[in-house]
């Protein structure tokens, strides 16, 4: 086992990627994807059907930029903040060296001058490779439970 | 809405021949908030004489197949009968009214009521229920239903259906017209283009809650002035601005529409003048997003935007396809369902392109997210205002008919004619 991507280094690793995002620094988050990675949100219900649409599905660190640059400067949205509560991974190591691992996350969002609210509830299923700088991911497929969006998903999970 | 009767100025209108404008190019904000006004809707145009869309063939392929969707608020379960129809009834026991069906899909033989145990066949007919007869006890019979306790009359509540090009219509009406007369022959050509003769497929599910009116959602499509300003990508990439061939179309009595353009190279030019969301050094990191590549269906146009009268968005948007169904939810919110779908003779790579581009559309879209959230925003400005406000729609005039061009709102216009003239306003 790769202690680059042991059970304290995975859970550092969210730790800090819920910091980047709840802090709204969006330029970092692409840094921790690899630059060939797979990022999804996806509805249970299109997941346990096997079905592939995602709400969105972001192919490597073009695409991942370019839904940065529409956070900054092309969505128009009402601005919220994000608190995300991701709980321990339930890792598995692979013999190629990868780790899979499995976190549960809940999102709430606040309006400035408003009350918190249930966001988004479900589950990061990730596969992660070791890197000389830690752990980074090669997908991460948020598959939430709370299917009704709230109105509108700006910034990532 | 908080206690709105506590300010005088704002409270519901006492009658709503308030409206007296004469025409419909200005709406009263009550048309979005009253909660009477919404009642009258509900009765009139989603368990009227209006075809309701439910849902898509391709998600009930076989026998017993079904899923759960919504006429207005009423809850339906719509269901693949063995000789390939399809039934839509209300998910309501006919016994105690429980809304017994809590699978959004599965595969069933009968339904059963989980209270009672009252049995339903497939097309909504009520198979049998316990003890009917009574209870024998000591030779004697004990309890049942009166000897006069006709089955056929205690079914579930069953729709009209129509079916068309893999799309499934409801109605609670016998009044409503057929699906063709109902379309009317200006906007059914448009319905032709995209599905007729083909078959579809299942791309998946987005839902979303928006907290505005449901017309708020009609009116979006029905506004060609606006994509071309709030959203970036359309205007930077030419895939919706005024500089556009485009034409407006809608059927006789205002109440269907479909948006028609031809996207160009975008670019600058005097339609971007002192538009701040259009951003001239844009350009994609991965240009993969906007992969675009023309149909042989699509003879000329690019986007169609189609609404159908009360229920149903129809999105062709490059290569972007999806239905979008309104299910209102109280005069201030509605939830908002999109199905995207392709088509069955798909290459791989086309289906790609068509889920690449989803990207764009959706809850978490690249240019519809800002829908949601302005509609969002033009409900509290009414709220906030009250009954007396009104908007303003007269772009292109005060008239209402079709244009062959985008400045305009025309469309709008024409709804709420048609919405104002039926609901006797
Ligand atoms: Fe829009």
């Amino acid at each position: 086992m790769s202690s680059a991507l042991d059970q304290a280094a995975i859970d550092r690793f969210n730790a800090r990627y819920a910091a980047c995002l709840d802090a709204g620094e969006f330029d970092a988050w692409p840094d921790f994807f690899l630059p060939d990675a797979m990022y999804k949100i996806v509805a249970r219900e299109n997941y346990d059907a096997g079905l592939p649409l995602c709400i969105l599905a972001l192919e490597g660190h073009g695409m991942l930029r370019d839904r940065v640059y529409g956070i900054k400067n092309t969505l128009y949205h009402a601005p919220y903040y994000q608190r995300h509560v991701i709980g321990t991974a339930l890792l598995e190591h692979h013999t190629d060296g990868s780790a899979t691992a499995e976190a549960n996350y809940a999102v709430f969002r606040t309006r400035p001058g408003g009350i918190s609210e249930v966001f988004n509830v479900g589950r990061y299923i990730d596969r992660f490779k070791a890197t000389p700088e830690g752990p980074k991911l090669a997908e991460r497929i948020c598959v939430f439970d709370s299917e009704m969006i709230l109105n509108s998903l700006i910034y990532p999970l | 809405m908080n206690a709105p009767h506590r300010n005088p100025e704002n409270r519901i209108p006492e009658a709503v021949s308030r409206w007296a404008e004469p025409g419909s190019s200005r709406i009263p904000y009550w048309a979005y908030t009253d909660p009477d006004i919404y009642q009258r809707e509900l009765q009139y145009f989603f368990y009227g004489p209006h075809w309701c869309y439910v849902g898509l063939e391709a998600e009930i392929p076989a026998f017993g197949d079904y899923r759960l969707s919504f006429v207005g608020e009423r809850q339906v379960i719509v269901v693949r009968q063995r000789d390939g129809e399809i039934a839509v009834m209300e998910n309501r026991c006919a016994h105690r009214g429980v809304r017994f069906c809590q699978q959004q899909r599965g595969k069933a033989r009968s339904f059963v009521c989980p209270y009672h145990q009252w049995t339903y066949k497939l097309n909504g007919d009520l198979a049998g229920l316990p003890f009917r007869q009574g209870v024998e006890r000591d030779g004697e019979k004990q309890g049942g239903m009166p000897a006069d306790f006709d089955m056929k009359a205690h079914g579930l509540v069953k729709l009209r259906v129509a079916r068309y090009g893999g799309l499934i219509f409801a109605s609670f009406s016998d009044q409503t017209p057929s699906f063709e007369e109902y379309i009317g022959p200006a906007v059914m050509p448009w319905l032709d283009r995209i599905f007729k003769g083909r078959e579809l497929t299942l791309l998946g599910v987005n839902r979303q809650r928006i907290p505005g009116n449901w017309k708020l959602m009609m009116e979006n499509i029905k506004d060609p002035y606006h994509p071309g300003l709030l959203h970036t990508w359309f205007v930077t990439f030419g895939l919706w601005r005024a500089d556009q061939r485009s034409r407006m179309v809608m059927d006789e009595h205002g109440r269907h529409a479909v948006m028609i353009s031809q996207r160009n190279q975008g670019g600058a030019s005097d339609v971007t003048q002192g538009v701040t969301s259009f951003k001239a050094d844009m350009a994609l990191n991965d240009p993969r997003l906007l992969d675009v590549v023309p149909e042989p269906w699509w003879n000329g146009p690019s986007v169609t935007m189609i609404t159908l009268f009360p229920s149903l968005i129809i999105q062709q948007q490059v290569n972007s396809l999806s239905t979008r169904h309104i299910v209102p939810a109280g005069p201030g919110a509605f939830d908002f369902i999109w199905t995207h779908f392709g088509f069955k003779d798909d290459s791989e790579e086309m289906t790609q392109r068509r889920l690449r581009q989803a990207n764009l559309f959706g809850p978490a879209g690249f240019v519809s997210a800002d829908d949601g959230e302005v509609i969002e925003l033009s409900q509290d400005g009414f709220r906030q205002r009250g009954a007396d406000g009104s908007t303003l729609c007269e772009l292109d005039g005060r008239d209402v008919a079709p244009t062959e061009h985008m400045v305009t709102e025309t469309l709008i216009r024409g709804m709420y004619g048609y919405w104002r003239k039926e609901l006797g306003l």
